[in-house]
């Protein structure tokens, strides 16, 4: 319990640390925001050309890149710091991590809350929210569950995958840019219906990486529509399960990846 | 004269070429990107065999020569010369015997040629060898896309110049990189075709040099439009954020303060 509440303090100051200087926080923000909301742009303007991608209409798009935003933003806030993770072991500020009391990865987690990444999120919530209100969607409560549940399981999925990438930092130092594939892929892997991609993509980063639980196979759920691909039935409703094992397989390789660390030596 | 800036080119290539290892990481990264981009893309132009103009093979050529353009003429600013400004180091680097626009010029041309080499080809090879290209169909076409690629590099260097001198009136001029990354890649075409966009929005973004730093090299390679055209552009926008460099460096010198020494 106290730890818990160590690490709460700890966020509370770096909250309000950002909201200290307002100008660079909107602006910060607002950049977020512009940088998800291109990808938005994107689909806008490829709709102009087709009235469907992969085999689904523009509003069935936007409720899975809805969806996956929401996910990605909330992600990025959780865990997107790891992406310093290389600079924190060769400035050998890690060991000093490593000597606390407390967690290696909730120190990493609280290091630095980057609030300006709800810009993100903010952008999938109008999305859906303008979506929604198409009536696409029938309100059932099983509807309205998978609505409020997929973006906090999708949240767990790509956190999860972030941990396990950015953890080939311990063995690859200069291997930044290598996980960013993977996180910063899955930004586009979850937001476009998973038809689109040939079927290496698909395994590699849909189901290996699981990013198709992300947005995709609740959407169908929602849009109450068959799977182009004939995928069974069941895992339109797997994505809660596919979040408890991508935690453990995060937590395993995390584990194993803080155990292999040997200090770079400064 | 000349000399100790292209001996500065010199040094911005071996300088780059130090860290491989996050050139190769770099490179892969690159590439699942531009099997993503190339997927969405080819599923549009699929379902019509071509969209504005874009076949499978224009598609293609777009995305590969996008994703490695993206290194080569930098979209997303690193903000060095921001941090020198900010820690006061810029003093040291406006006292050394050089004119400091040219000099970071020279570096940065030094380090796109590195990029070119590891940074750019593999990925173009790569999307030539697995899916349908457009190679030119006249040879010039490739000289014409080398002269292309350096006023890209000339533009987004400018651009990236004035946006670390901001730094001068605003300390913290992080924000204002958070947008301008945030947007780049949308309008200078590297996510998607300009030709996709609305012909008005199209017509608003050739007043911006955004197109030139991208889109434009991409355009000459593909032999789409006028390349004396699309090359004068590009040589106006060069011209005109390089005088705008310098004369906003002059005002910021003015407004520093050297204590100490």
């Amino acid at each position: 319990m106290d730890r818990v509440r160590i690490h709460l303090r700890i966020l509370g100051s770096r909250v309000r640390s950002q909201l200290a200087y307002p100008v660079s926080f909107t602006l910060d923000t607002l950049g977020q925001a512009l940088g998800h909301a291109a990808e938005l742009v994107v689909i806008l303007a490829v709709f102009a050309h087709v009235d469907a991608l992969g085999g689904f209409a523009r509003d069935e798009v936007l409720l899975i890149f809805g969806l996956a935003a929401i996910s990605f933003g909330l992600a990025d806030l959780a865990v997107g710091q790891l992406d310093d993770l290389p600079r924190w072991i060769r400035t050998g500020e890690l060991d000093v991590l490593l000597a606390r009391p407390l967690g290696v990865l909730p120190q990493l987690v609280t290091s630095d809350l980057q609030l300006r990444r709800l810009g993100r999120s903010a952008v999938g919530v109008v999305v859906l929210a303008i979506v929604l209100a198409q009536g696409q969607v029938e309100p059932t409560p099983l509807n309205a569950l998978l609505v409020i549940g997929t973006p906090l399981i999708g949240t767990t999925i790509i956190s999860s995958i972030w941990v396990v990438t950015c953890s080939v930092s311990f063995w690859v130092i200069e291997g930044r840019e290598l996980a960013n594939a993977f996180t910063y892929g899955s930004q586009l892997t979850t937001a476009y219906p998973i038809t689109v991609f040939g079927p290496w993509l698909r395994r590699l980063l849909c189901y290996a990486v699981p990013g198709a639980f992300v947005a995709y196979f609740p959407a169908l759920a929602l849009l109450d529509r068959p799977d182009p691909l004939g995928l069974p039935h069941f895992l339109r409703y797997a994505a809660p399960l596919v979040a408890v094992a991508a935690v453990l397989v995060a937590a395993l390789v995390w584990r194993t990846a803080v155990r292999h660390y040997q200090g770079a030596g400064s | 004269m000349l000399r100790p800036y292209l001996h500065l080119v010199r040094a911005g290539f071996r300088r780059h070429s130090i860290y491989l290892a996050a050139s190769l990481a770099g490179l892969f990264t690159n590439t699942v990107f531009g099997l993503l981009r190339v997927a969405v893309l080819l599923a549009v132009v699929e379902q019509t065999g071509r969209a504005a103009a874009y076949d499978a093979a224009d598609t293609s050529t777009f995305v590969w020569l996008g994703q490695g353009l993206l290194a080569v003429v930098i979209l997303w600013p690193e903000r060095e010369l921001a941090l020198r400004v900010r820690s006061g180091d810029v003093a040291i680097d406006l006292a050394r015997p050089w004119d400091l626009q040219p000099a970071l010029l020279a570096q940065d041309l030094g380090r796109a040629a590195h990029a070119m080499l590891v940074r750019f080809a593999p990925p173009v090879l790569f999307g030539a060898l697995v899916l349908p290209f457009r190679w030119p169909q006249s040879p010039w076409t490739v000289l014409v896309f080398a002269v292309s690629t350096v006023l890209a590099v000339v533009i987004s260097f400018s651009i990236r110049f004035l946006l670390d001198l901001t730094a001068f009136w605003l300390m913290d001029n992080r924000g204002v990189v958070t947008v301008y990354a945030a947007t780049t890649g949308l309008l200078c075409g590297l996510t998607v075709p300009i030709a996709f966009f609305p012909d008005t929005l199209r017509v608003a973004l050739y007043t911006t040099p955004f197109p030139a730093m991208l889109q434009t090299p991409i355009d000459v390679f593909g032999e789409r439009g006028s390349a004396a055209a699309l090359l004068a552009h590009q040589v106006v926008w060069a011209v005109l954020l390089i005088a705008a460099g310098r004369f906003v460096l002059a005002r910021a010198t003015r407004k520093l303060v050297v204590q100490g020494g």
